[in-house]
């Protein structure tokens, strides 16, 4: 059987890529796309611990499938907020949007 | 096990989910004249929530194993339900003629109770983290609610972003937190990392989950470094607004805070209250320093509101394990604090919309001689900002004596005197508007500026709970210490 630690390991990875995406990029839909990457790193976790910690107890499924809801539920909300963003300043950089600072 | 009769507990919960789906039918199917009457019945439900939050106090249960029905969590609802009762007051001047969608805002206000609400009773993390979200979630909508404008459209966006990569971090912390401990109930946790039970060679990660829980409430409660979303979004987003995230939002950011280390994550509270230390001393530094040199009144405020989630969180890093009446024991000094804060800086961002809606603007220049145009404006303002200030006969001024003093009485000298020196600093720039106000008199051609009567009833609510909190503070500051008494016993 593979060991638990490759499944953290891996998830780790995704992790960390999805963040850095999320950082990097210029891209709204693009910081999006790596925020999702952020939280499917996170469900490997709990399907992971849940699998080889407690098989018997269901609270990490349960928590990766609420995980997903909720990613959907605010994936919705930010593409709404994209959309707002293009039709007033026609673009969907990050970089263009700021009128306010200081 | 838990039993149907008990849903009472969660009444507050049940009117303002009612009152939300009714106010949104009621927008829907209603006649056109009746949109009038929708923002009385949004206040009718918070008035019913307050009064069912307050009726409850006292209980002391858990409701499904993943709600506590305890005085902690209603304290914080009842803060929560006054700050949106002052919000939806001042949205009824606000939003008309801004936008078109008042059913939805409405209704939308409600929900953001809602989702304070369950967020500060959960304690189980996936109740924590569901709660987050859903206040995370209408908030982002609500700070882009006026489309039209692009200030509020770039506020929305900004939140979203920030907050969305915030609660995925956290949510990596919570993922680790239950692979240690092999369950999410706050309380089980702590018992598994006590015994040592926790997974075998993986013990290494707590110090990490801490590390990315904070991130995700640090967020929420805008400490510095994860502040960098709320200048901008309280100077973008709709003034009424603004003046909700930076308190009842902020309110539950520490609200889980105090619940998931202190029921969860007591064993390594030394990790915790060095982090917190840390946190502490960088946001109310920085806070306070930006916020020296700005140059509109609502960019001011927001950083000042950052300067002040430091002070909040000292209570926390002098907690010394016990909560007592009439102590310097920090947990206490922070809901106190917390319930004197939201009543003032809810009130300071409702007076910088009643100008703002008049003037279009919340520049220095437009506070001119404010003591002549709208005597009224100008002394409530000047009351809050005191408040803020922490001078005595204020609740800000009972907050800061409970919070400092938890600081010196478990001897983080120098962390007081860091406050100290800041909250000097913090006087200088709140006088700097009294100055504008008072002193400077106004152009010629500035006009006197009417205050409508719904603000006007939100401000008195404000000054009302500044005086009552700083002249009368001994009820308050038992009910505060009852609080986290009966949080740390469920």
């Amino acid at each position: 059987m593979i060991p638990l630690s490759w499944y953290l390991i891996v998830a780790a990875l995704l992790f960390v890529i999805g963040f850095y995406g999320a950082l990097s990029r210029r891209n709204a839909i693009a910081i999006l796309m790596s925020i999702e990457l952020m939280l499917n790193a996170v469900n490997i976790n709990f399907l992971a611990f849940w699998r080889y910690l407690t098989p018997e107890d269901m609270a990490g499924q349960v928590f990766a499938i609420i995980a997903i809801t909720v990613a959907a539920a605010e994936a919705a909300v930010g593409l709404a907020l994209v959309i707002a963003i293009y039709r007033s300043r026609d673009t969907v950089s990050v970089d263009e949007v700021d009128l306010l600072k200081g | 096990m838990f039993a149907l009769n008990k849903l009472y507990l969660l009444s507050p919960e049940f009117i303002l989910l009612v009152a939300a789906f009714f106010v949104l039918a009621l927008d829907l199917f209603g006649k056109r004249r009746w949109q009038k009457s929708l923002p009385y019945w949004t206040l009718g439900g918070l008035a019913l929530a307050m009064i069912a939050s307050f009726w409850l106090l006292g209980h002391k249960e858990a409701v499904f194993g993943t709600m506590a029905a305890d005085s902690f969590a209603y304290f914080f609802q009842l803060v929560g339900e006054v700050v949106m009762f002052m919000v939806v007051l001042a949205a009824m001047d606000y939003f008309p003629g801004r936008t078109r969608a008042l059913g939805e805002l409405y209704a939308l206000l409600l929900s953001v109770t809602l989702a304070i609400v369950v967020a500060v009773s959960a304690i189980d993390l996936i109740m924590v983290y569901l709660g987050m979200e859903f206040l995370s979630i209408t908030s982002y909508v609500l700070a882009g609610f006026v489309r039209e404008n692009k200030r509020s459209n770039e506020a929305g966006i900004k939140y979203f972003l920030y907050g969305s990569i915030a609660s995925a971090v956290m949510l990596y912390g919570m993922s680790l937190l239950y692979g240690l401990a092999g369950t999410t109930d706050l309380a089980v946790i702590a018992k598994t990392l006590a015994a040592g039970k926790s997974f075998p060679g993986y013990h290494w990660l707590l110090f990490p989950a801490l590390l990315f829980l904070t991130v995700g409430f640090g967020y929420k409660a805008s400490l510095v470094p994860f502040h960098q979303w709320a200048p901008d979004v309280y100077d973008g987003a709709p003034t009424p607004v603004s003046a909700f995230l930076s308190t009842a939002s902020k309110a539950v950011g520490f609200a889980l805070m105090i619940r998931v280390f202190l029921i969860a994550l007591p064993s390594i509270q030394v990790d915790w209250v060095a982090l917190l230390y840390a946190l502490s001393v960088l946001t109310m530094t920085v806070g306070n320093f930006v916020a020296l040199r700005q140059t509109s009144v609502k960019r001011l405020l927001a950083y000042s509101s950052v300067a002040q989630a430091g002070y909040i969180v000292m209570g926390l890093v002098a907690f010394n394990g016990g909560i007592r009446f009439a102590s310097f024991d920090g947990v206490s000094g922070v809901l106190f604090y917390l319930l004197a804060y939201a009543f003032t800086n809810a009130g300071a961002f409702i007076a910088v919309a009643a100008l703002e809606e008049h003037l279009g603007s919340s520049a220095f220049e437009d506070y001119d001689g404010l003591s002549k145009r709208s005597p009224f404006l100008a002394a409530i303002f000047f009351i809050i900002l005191l408040s803020l200030g922490g001078v005595p006969a204020t609740g800000g001024f009972v907050g800061k004596l409970l919070v400092f003093g938890a600081a010196i009485a478990n001897q983080f000298y120098i962390l007081a005197a860091i406050a100290v020196v800041n909250a000097v600093v913090a006087m200088g720039y709140y006088l700097r508007i009294v100055k504008h106000m008072f002193f400077v008199p106004a152009t010629e051609d500035a006009e006197a500026v009417p205050v409508a009567m719904p603000t006007r009833v939100a401000l008195i609510i404000s000054l009302v709970g500044i005086l009552l909190l700083g002249i009368f503070p001994g009820w308050f500051m038992h009910l505060a210490t009852a609080s986290g008494l009966a949080m740390v016993g469920l």
